[in-house]
């Protein structure tokens, strides 16, 4: 392992940065001839940067290089930047060498697109393929499958990985065709049809044959970029919902547009990337996959844009107060977890405390519910307290919006050190 | 008073639980002994430790409620909070003395207090399966010491033997003085002297390290220093995460070994 390694690196780790996934969760590999490695289906993080983000796979780049010209990409081929490619040994080295340590989970790779995307896809199902055959390495491995790349490829690639990903990055086609000149919808949408179809083959064939080979275990996913485009939420959110339901997807990440290339005038000039929209689409996104909301309930025509001040749940308890108060102990657990501040554990913990006795306010606390916001949508066992049919929605609001905030504040101001000294 | 004093296996505990409940003698203080002080107007009971017993009691558990009930049960005792081994007690009454499931009856105290130690244990022995980081000898032994909270290194065993099932490993754990040595064929429990290891910073000393192992450690801290991005920087969640008392640990997180390696 060489200098010219600890560079490679670095440029190339920097490159596989913004991509957002880093899920190792999903796939239960096991320990195959007393090898190395098996994947963990809950995931395991390692380490945790300063920007809150997990480290559980080693996110690379292949090369750098790229014959693609993308507005968003740091990696575009009209960027002046230093440009490398990992061999298939040294990365080898590094993935299995990183992984004895239990530094990561896994590798996550992708690749800038070099001479056409067979020969791009080619190797990058080679460093996979030295992986599990050469080095018998059962730990995970997420593969981006590059548009265009041949079926074949794709098909070794879903044997070696545990989960593939092919990135739309912009939710509709015309702003896609503006920002990426080579890509559009098609040359996405065909590998994920691919992919989808072939998961969905093979686990039948797992039924028939248990010991058929695994086709990518944890599924596929895809990333959306936040921001760079005048898309709303209801756009995107519409799209994301399509993507779970016809192609099956795992997950949909969203990223925050974080501008890399400030000198194209047809992306807009951020201050800050758009980290509070993220993280209410991620809640939009939960709301959808684990609460039974639709899309349409969270964001529609007369709701296009999430609220950034409060969360989606919260906001669509406001907008319809006729639902609410909801009796803890009499109503089902699909009522109960519309309460906001309620989640899944807390409102199965309420379903299975309710036989024994009548679950009172303190009983929930107990429990570890968070009654902070659920205070006001909820009836107990209790007498009547105000709810959101008293106070009206738009106080309702309003306290907890005051409850959230001038906490900071209040701590700045009071929360001083006092001197023990004068010092003059 | 009555003070019962068991060995501080898991075992003396359920030996004891079951004379309290056979002799209908309710225990006011469980106490191992090593934090057993004399008290001059407690009755004592000092019941030594009965293989029988504790299996007479531990399958009329499983008789009574689960198999999941009984890890959460050895789980909790795990945490080795003040107290515990009385929650034990009453936890383990309740379930025989109630004629249907108490595991999630949670209007009962003990309930709650077995329910929260054990998910506090849980986190913990999560904690390790992140955080462990091995460093490799000269002699092609990757170790690792930790230091946490409750008692958990035993519950991370196997997943650390189904991982790494071709490389020799050793987990230990620095507050208890003990660990595990997996030889590519079997785990034992081993103790290793101070001369070795730091068992403060938990390091290996620089003679018996592999001579490749500075250059990983570094490479990986090059590596997590690039994949931050700047801008989104949030050190609020980066420490409820990665808490500091984790540090040590983390080849990334340690400033002080920047110096030597430098």
């Amino acid at each position: 392992m060489k200098f010219e390694t600890t560079n490679k690196l670095k440029i190339l780790a920097s490159a596989a940065k913004y991509d957002v996934s880093c899920a190792s969760s999903g796939s239960n590999r096991p320990n195959k001839d007393k090898g190395l490695g098996n994947a963990a289906p809950w995931g395991i993080c390692h380490s945790f940067t300063e920007d809150g983000r997990c480290v559980s796979l080693m996110k690379l780049m292949l090369t750098n290089h790229c014959i693609y010209d993308c507005a968003y990409c740091a990696n575009r081929k009209s960027n002046d930047i230093q440009r490398t490619t990992f061999t298939v040994n040294e990365l080898v080295e590094l993935v299995i060498e990183f992984y004895r340590r239990n530094y990561i989970e896994g590798l996550f790779l992708s690749s800038g697109i070099i001479k056409n995307p067979d020969y791009t896809m080619e190797r990058m199902v080679r460093v996979a393929k030295e992986l599990r055959t050469m080095q018998n390495y059962n730990g995970y491995i997420h593969l981006k499958s590059i548009p265009g790349a041949s079926e074949e490829l794709q098909h070794q690639a879903g044997l070696y990985a545990d989960r593939l990903s092919v990135n739309i990055e912009i939710a509709t086609e015309n702003n896609l065709k503006m920002l990426a000149p080579d890509k559009n919808f098609k040359s996405i949408l065909i590998p994920m049809n691919t992919i989808r179809d072939k998961i969905i083959e093979n686990k039948e064939e797992r039924r028939k044959y248990r010991y058929a080979p695994r086709f990518s275990p944890a599924g596929q996913s895809t990333q959306l970029i936040i921001g760079a485009t005048p898309d709303n939420d209801k756009h995107i959110l519409n799209l994301a919902g399509k993507l779970y339901n016809s192609k099956k997807l795992k997950r949909v990440y969203y990223s925050g547009y974080i501008p890399v290339n400030n000198y194209d005038k047809r992306l807009p000039a951020l201050n800050e990337p758009p980290l509070k929209r993220e993280n209410r689409l991620y809640q939009a996104d939960w709301l959808f996959r684990f609460y039974n909301y639709s899309i349409n309930e969270i964001v529609n025509d007369d709701y296009p844009d999430l609220d950034l001040e409060i969360d989606p749940k919260l906001s669509y308890a406001l907008r319809n107060p006729w639902l609410f108060p909801v009796d803890i102990n009499k109503a089902s657990l699909g009522t109960i977890l519309r309460v906001p501040g309620i989640g899944v554990l807390s409102a199965k913990k309420i379903i299975l405390g309710r036989q024994y006795s009548k679950l009172r306010l303190s009983n929930l606390k107990k429990i570890g519910v968070v009654l902070k916001r659920a205070k006001y949508f909820i009836l107990c066992n209790e007498l009547k307290a105000l709810t959101i049919n008293e106070l009206l929605p738009e106080n309702v609001r309003k306290i907890i919006l005051r409850e959230n905030k001038p906490l900071k504040q209040f701590n700045n101001a009071i929360h001083k050190q006092l001197n023990l000294f004068t010092v003059n | 008073m009555n003070l019962f004093i068991y060995d501080q296996t898991f075992e003396g505990l359920l030996t004891i639980i079951h004379d309290a409940i056979e002799m209908n003698i309710e225990p006011d203080k469980i106490i191992s002994t090593k934090y057993f002080q004399d008290d001059l107007f407690a009755t004592k009971y000092n019941i030594s430790t009965d293989p029988y017993k504790f299996d007479k009691l531990w399958n009329k558990i499983k008789e009574k409620s689960n198999e999941q009930n009984c890890q959460r049960i050895f789980k909790a005792f795990l945490s080795e909070l003040p107290d515990i081994e009385i929650t034990i007690y009453d936890y383990i009454k309740l379930i025989i003395e109630t004629p249907y499931n108490i595991e999630v009856n949670f209007s009962e105290d003990c309930v709650i207090k077995i329910n929260n130690a054990q998910k506090k244990v849980g986190r913990e022995s999560q904690r390790v399966l992140m955080f462990v980081r091995f460093q490799k000898t000269i002699d092609d032994i990757y170790y690792a010491s930790f230091d946490p909270k409750y008692n958990v290194i035993p519950l991370t065993v196997s997943h650390f033997r189904n991982r790494f099932a071709d490389q020799k490993w050793v987990i230990f754990d620095t507050r208890r003085k003990f660990g595990y040595y997996y030889d590519l064929e079997n785990v034992r429990e081993i103790t290793i002297g101070k001369q070795k290891v730091s068992f403060e910073s938990g390091k290996v000393n620089n003679d018996i390290l592999h001579m490749s192992e500075k250059l990983f450690q570094k490479l990986w801290k090059s590596y997590y220093e690039t994949i931050n991005i700047k801008e989104r920087k949030n050190i609020k969640v980066h420490m409820q995460f990665l808490p500091k008392r984790f540090w040590k640990y983390l080849p990334e997180k340690d400033f002080k070994s920047e110096l030597i390696l430098n």
